[in-house]
This record gives C-alpha cells, structure tokens and sequence, in this order.
C-alpha cells in the first residue's frame, strides 16, 4: 500500500461513528493496561480534605525552613542565573556529583563524582536502567511486593517480574536462590535483581545487615546485577544507617539514590551511581531521555546542601516521621480487629498491613473512601495480582490525629467488609483493568 | 450573556468525583465558548458562602453521584433562591433511586428487565447461598448487579455463572448497603438524551454503545477508543422512534427537569428496555451526551446555555 491509498478499514469512517482516538491501532504493545481505572478514580476523592489519605507517599515538608530556601533561590538566580537557566550536561553538575558522593560516604560507599548520574528523580534512574538492560520478556527479580513506580518501569520495558519473597528482615536469601535455580532450569535469562534494602516501599522492613553480603554472593554467583534502590536509608528513626550493598560490591551493583525524601520531592533530583562502563551508557541515554537534568534545580540542590544544616533538616524529617510511625503504629493496635497483621517500621513512610482470609482490599476500597479513608490495596505491589489481602498505609503527610482518626475509620470498615465476606464467605479478587495505586500528587 | 454568571458545581465527595471534574471542566469552557461569564466550583464547605456572596444568576449541576444527584444540592440551591439547571429536589430524590424509577416506568406500561432489590442484612439473616439461588431462579443467567444508587458503572458487573455472585455480590455492596439485580438483555445498547424546549421535552438522537469487551463498564466508558459509538444509533425507524418515546416518557413521569438521559436496551426481540434514567449525566469527552447533541446538530455549549437562560427565567 502507498501513503496516498487509502487503507481498508478506518475506524470512524462508518456513518455516525465516533472516532474517539484515531491513534488506537498504532500504539506500542507496551501501552497495554494504560486504560481508565476505576480504582484510581477512586483516588480522586482522596485529595478532599474530608477524607484522611493513608494511600499517597508525598513526602511531609513541613519542616523545610521556605523563607531561607526562597532568599537562597533568588541569589541563586541573580549570582548565577544564565548558567542556572542554561543547558547543561547529562551527567549532572560537577558540584553536586561530588556532593552526592559525600553523601552516600554515609552508607558506606566510595565513590568517583564521575560515576555519578544525576537523574530527574530517581525514577528516571530506574528507568534508564531498565531500558539499558531488559529487552521485552527478560526477567527482573523484585521483592514481593515491591515498589509500584518500579514495577511501572519493567512493565513499559515489557520485563517479566518474578517476585522474591520476603520476611521481617527483608529479602530471603533461600527464596532467592530458588528463583534463580528456577530461572536456570527453565533457561531464563534474568537481568537484575531489584531491591530495596532499607525501610521499604511498600512493606517497610529493613534487610538484615547478615543478610547482605549472601544476597551478593548468590547474585554473583547466578551473573545477576543488582539494583539497589534506596530512598530512605537516611530516614532511620534512631538517626541508624546501614552499609548500602554498593558498599560491598561497587562491580555489581547499580544504586539508585534521591532528594525527594531528604530535601524537596518537587526538585526531582535523583543519581544513579553505577560501574563505569555502564555509567557511559547512562549518559548517553540520559541525554536521549531529557538532554539534561535541570540545571536550576540542581544547582538549588547544591547550594542548599553547602549553606544549610541538611543533616540537620534530615533529623527533623526524622523526628516527624517517627512520630507519626508511632501514632499509627498505636492506632492499629488499639483499633484494628483480631486477625489483622502489620510490619514494625523502623524508618522510611510505609506500614504493610495483612488482613483476615476473605477480605479482598481492593473490592474494599469503595467502601473506605464512602468512609472518608484511603489506603493502596496491595495488588497494585505485584505484578502478578496477589497482593489482595495487603494494604500499603503510609503514615508520612498526615498529622498524627488525622492517623489515628484514619485509621479508626479503617477498622470499622474492616469490621463491615468482614461482616460482607462471613456473609458470602471467602471471595476471590474480581478483575478490575487499569491502574489500581494513587499518582504521586496523592496526599 | 456576557453579563450571566453561571456556577458550575464540579467535584464533590462521591466515588465519581473524577468524572464530575472532567464534565465540570469541558462544560465550563463550552459555556464559555457560549458567551457566558463561568464560574468552576466544588462542593466543600466554603460553597454556601460563595453561593451566598457572588450571586451567580445561575447555577449548573455536573455532580455526579451521591449529593449531587439525590436532591441535596438542589435543594441547597432552592434553599438559597439560586437558579439552577436540572432537576429539583423533589424529582431528584425520586429518579435517583434506580428500583423506583423502575417501577414508576413500568406502571406506565413501558419495558423493564425484571428485577430484585436486597439489602445486605437479608443476606446476612436469611443464609446467602439460599437468598442467591431464589435470585438466579427468579431473573435466570447472566444476570447484572448494580449498587442501587450511583452511575458511571462503579460496581456493576454482569454475572455469567451462579458461581461467580457471591464475589460480585461484595465488589458492589463496597459501593453501597442494596443491590439491584437484574436481568441482563442482550441487544443494542443506547443512551437517549431528552433537554426541554419551548415545545417540551425533546428526545436527541439516541447513542448506540458498542463496548469492545462487550461490557460497558467504567474503563470502556472512559477510555477512548475501547468503545465504539455510533450517532445516530443504527436502529429502524420504528426502533428509533419508541426509545426516544421510553426516555421522554421516562422524563415526563419521573419529574425530571431541563436535561436528562436514558439508558436503554433495543432487545433482540425488538421490545425496548428501560434501564435507568440519569439526572447528572456526564459531559466528559468520551460521555454520550455531547455526541447525542452534535447528532442533533447543536452543541453542548449552545444546548445548556439555553437551559441556563430557561432557569434564570424559571427563577426557581
């Protein structure tokens, strides 16, 4: 057929018929389960004031000192501001990469400021990587449950996630050798293994520092990278921090770093700090993804980490977050009926909550928001739809009377949800399309 | 009209917050297209003050769901003196429950699918499984539950096979305390829009639904592309003319005001189905109301800013 034949078949060209998106027949397979969802809808009503949100993960800034940072930007603009306005490199801003590199001394890591990426938040690390190593059907290790913005990544790359399990201490080193020896019978290749070893999203356990060096040794032994993601390392609510896997394995390992959590979520200034041959190969993409990181915002970043107390502002983030760990950690002892379970955080924003056999917390999820509570049912954690008798709470934006009324609300819809399934007994999860977490401008 | 103010009220607390924001949205810019001065407005506690202090000469409902369509924002509006587009109160509170609208429409001798209304407690104290199969062998299979208040699909799902209710039955007490089920009748879907003119109420051409996955469920109705809609539907005359007959019929009986449509079903055996009317209905890019009216040769803007010119007429 030529560009000038007209093709066959058209959609819209019948007599009356609405053509609502001339482009369907031409999208990429990956953009399959990019649909309406009625889940995420749901989300919306969760930004109402009347309703507590434990379902987001914005970050509380609340302590950030706004008339010192609002002074520093407008010198910055007047010092510096044709730079600060102006392209810059893809690998970031010199400065700040040797910055970084103090930082992550904190955790153990030494590291050159040119193996430094620095990244438009880290989720674009993280899909840099992806895109540097998975091919459509490669197998990436992750955590069951995991992060849902990771799992979004392999997804658009058309990566096969197979979960790992976990326990109190985080990764099960025998769960996974058992997934590798799967994939080795089976002749699977698996790319990577993606972890995050502390405070985790969702399930905020901490992998136990014996533990770490094992999951090395079986990732190299099977010739599997690691993707060590780790947002919250510094969020310890006893001011501990533990060696980051990088620390112990700088060949193997690509880690993934940010200031969303330690400073400003809305600069989106992440790194990724990686081998140096892969480190070339993220630069060039880099440069295809954005050309750049923004140069503003990463020289705001910079400033602010040599003329303010961080550490400083990264203990009173710490404080706030322990306070409201501990709101909602005596909320759901006192409120939460028999037969509810939940994880201890000891850092990070998130708790993981099991309820009883039967409740399914997605088909749940109407229910809570008529109740004005909102949570993120633990499917949207998986890739492969378990995950329905788990829900995220995150415990970071609220006050800590908004969690504990919160989560008031969330027991008596439990108690009516329990009552549904003793009425219908145990249900299996009803297929729902479409996104089924909260965007990140979720409260 | 430059000189009208009209509210829009967008938003609210129901599940269907998100699909109210986005008729909100495209039907504040076409009344403004229209020469209209809009106002877009939530409902939250700073909204009577606003009603009280601005002074719109009138105000539009695009609330889906829960307070918007039940009467409680009308009456509000009537409560305050302020002119709006819709429904009453009074009309709202008896529409919105899906049961009484159909058995109002069949006492006036139209066509519904057969149907039952229960409330989890009969379940609860009656034995599930025995209330379930009295159900199945009342309405037969597929049968499709509903929250028996509430739109855009949100917890409706047609059941194929006894075994998958008891699952059903709790994905749709999550949106409400009863159930509507019903017989599910296999044909062609349409949705009949009805706006009064200076003649009375008016049937629109109908919109005929073509869901891919063959349910018209909240992801096919908001995902472009994954519904097909043909306006004009594809109907005989005879077709034609009786669902636009059920939905200003529907309109007249229900005491419904100003706009409103009709979910209906053209039966294989020709007989047309009333489903459920909607007072709110949504104005979204994908929703059938705007190409019902592009159908019929006008426009969104021009159609509701001439319902707004009848309500500031009216006074309410």
């Amino acid at each position: 057929m030529t560009a000038s034949q007209p093709p066959e078949h058209r959609p819209g060209s019948e007599p009356g018929r609405h053509n609502l998106d001339p482009h369907l027949d031409r999208y990429a397979a990956r953009t399959e389960g990019m649909t309406a969802s009625e889940i995420r809808a749901l989300f919306a009503v969760a930004s109402r004031p009347e309703v507590v949100s434990l379902a987001g993960g914005m970050p509380n800034l609340s302590a950030l000192p706004l008339d010192s940072l609002s002074s520093q930007m407008a010198e910055l603009i007047a010092e510096d501001g044709l730079v600060a306005l102006q392209y810059g490199s893809a690998h970031g801003v010199p400065a700040l990469r040797e910055q970084i590199c103090e930082i992550m001394a904190l955790e153990g890591i030494t590291a050159h400021p040119d193996d430094v990426v620095v990244t438009v938040g880290s989720q674009m690390g993280l899909d840099m990587v992806t895109r540097l190593f998975c091919d459509p059907g490669d197998i990436v290790l992750a955590e069951g449950p995991s992060y849902v913005g990771a799992l979004g990544s392999f997804a658009a790359y058309q990566a096969q996630v197979v979960h790992v399990a976990m326990d109190d201490d985080g990764l099960v080193p025998e769960a996974l050798r058992e997934a590798l020896a799967h994939a080795d019978k089976h002749g699977q290749r698996v790319k990577f293994l993606y972890t995050i070893p502390n405070f985790h999203n969702p399930a905020g356990v901490t992998l136990a520092v014996e533990r770490r060096a094992e999951i090395l040794e079986i990732c190299r032994a099977h010739d599997v990278l690691v993707v060590e993601d780790n947002p919250y390392g510094l969020l310890g609510f006893d001011g501990q921090t533990y060696p980051a896997l990088r620390s112990n394995d700088p060949d193997n390992v690509v880690y993934l770093g940010s200031f969303s959590k330690t400073f400003a979520s809305g600069l989106r200034v992440g790194w990724v700090l990686a081998p140096h041959a892969v480190r070339e190969k993220l630069v060039l993409a880099a440069e295809s993804a954005t050309l750049c990181p923004p140069t503003l915002n990463q020289l705001v970043v910079s400033r602010y980490l040599s003329t303010h107390d961080w550490k400083g502002q990264v203990k009173k983030f710490r404080e706030n977050y322990r306070e409201r760990r501990d709101a909602i950690v005596s909320a759901l002892e006192q409120h939460m009926p028999p037969g509810c379970t939940w994880t201890h955080p000891d850092g990070g924003f998130y708790v993981w909550v099991t309820v009883p056999e039967g409740v399914d917390t997605k088909a749940m999820l109407p229910r809570a928001v008529t109740a004005r509570v909102a949570y993120a049912s633990g499917t949207g954690f998986y890739a492969d739809g378990f995950g329905s008798r788990q829900m995220r709470l995150s415990y970071c934006y609220p006050t800590t009377e908004r969690i504990r009324e919160g989560v008031r609300r969330l027991a008596g819809v439990l108690e009516s949800e329990m009552d549904l399934v003793r009425t219908f007994g145990s249900v299996t999860t009803r297929a729902v399309s479409g996104p089924q977490f909260p965007g990140p401008d979720t409260a | 009209m430059a000189d009208r103010t009209v509210a829009v009220l967008a938003g609210g607390l129901s599940h269907e917050r998100d699909v109210s924001l986005r008729s909100g949205r495209r039907l504040s810019a076409a009344l403004r297209g229209a020469g209209l001065t809009v106002v877009e407005w939530d409902t939250d506690a700073g909204l009577l003050g606003r009603l009280r202090d601005e002074r719109p000469d009138a105000a539009v409902v695009a609330l889906h769901g829960g307070e918007g369509e039940n009467g409680s924002v009308q009456t509000v509006l009537e409560m305050l003196g302020v002119p709006f587009v819709g429904t009453s109160s009074q009309g709202c509170r008896r529409a919105w429950d899906k049961p009484t609208a159909k058995a109002l429409v069949r006492e006036a001798d139209f066509a519904t699918p057969g149907w039952v209304v229960l409330p989890h407690s009969t379940f609860r104290e009656l034995g599930a499984q025995g209330v379930l199969d009295a159900m199945v062998d009342r309405l037969g299979l597929p049968l499709i539950l509903k929250p028996d208040q509430g739109g855009s699909a949100l917890g409706t799902q047609v059941v194929r096979d006894a075994a998958e209710l008891p699952t059903a039955m709790v994905g749709c007490f999550a949106y409400g305390d009863t159930v509507l089920a019903e017989q599910f009748v296999d044909g062609i879907e349409v949705a009949v829009t009805v706006v009064e003119r200076d003649g009375g109420p008016e049937a629109l051409p109908a919109v005929e639904i073509v869901p891919e996955s063959g349910v018209y469920d909240y992801t096919a109705r908001y995902t472009a592309g994954l519904t097909d809609f043909f306006a004009p539907a594809r109907l005989s005359d005879a077709a034609a003319k009786a669902v636009g007959e059920l939905a200003v019929g529907a309109h007249r009986l229900l005491g419904l005001r100003d706009i409103s449509r009709t979910d209906a079903v053209v039966a294989k055996d020709g007989t047309v189905q009333f489903l459920e009317v909607n007072l709110s209905a949504g104005l979204t890019e994908t929703s059938t109301v705007p190409m019902a009216m592009e159908a019929a040769g006008t426009s969104l803007g021009e159609v509701f800013a001439e319902l707004v010119t009848r309500a500031i007429q009216r006074g309410d």
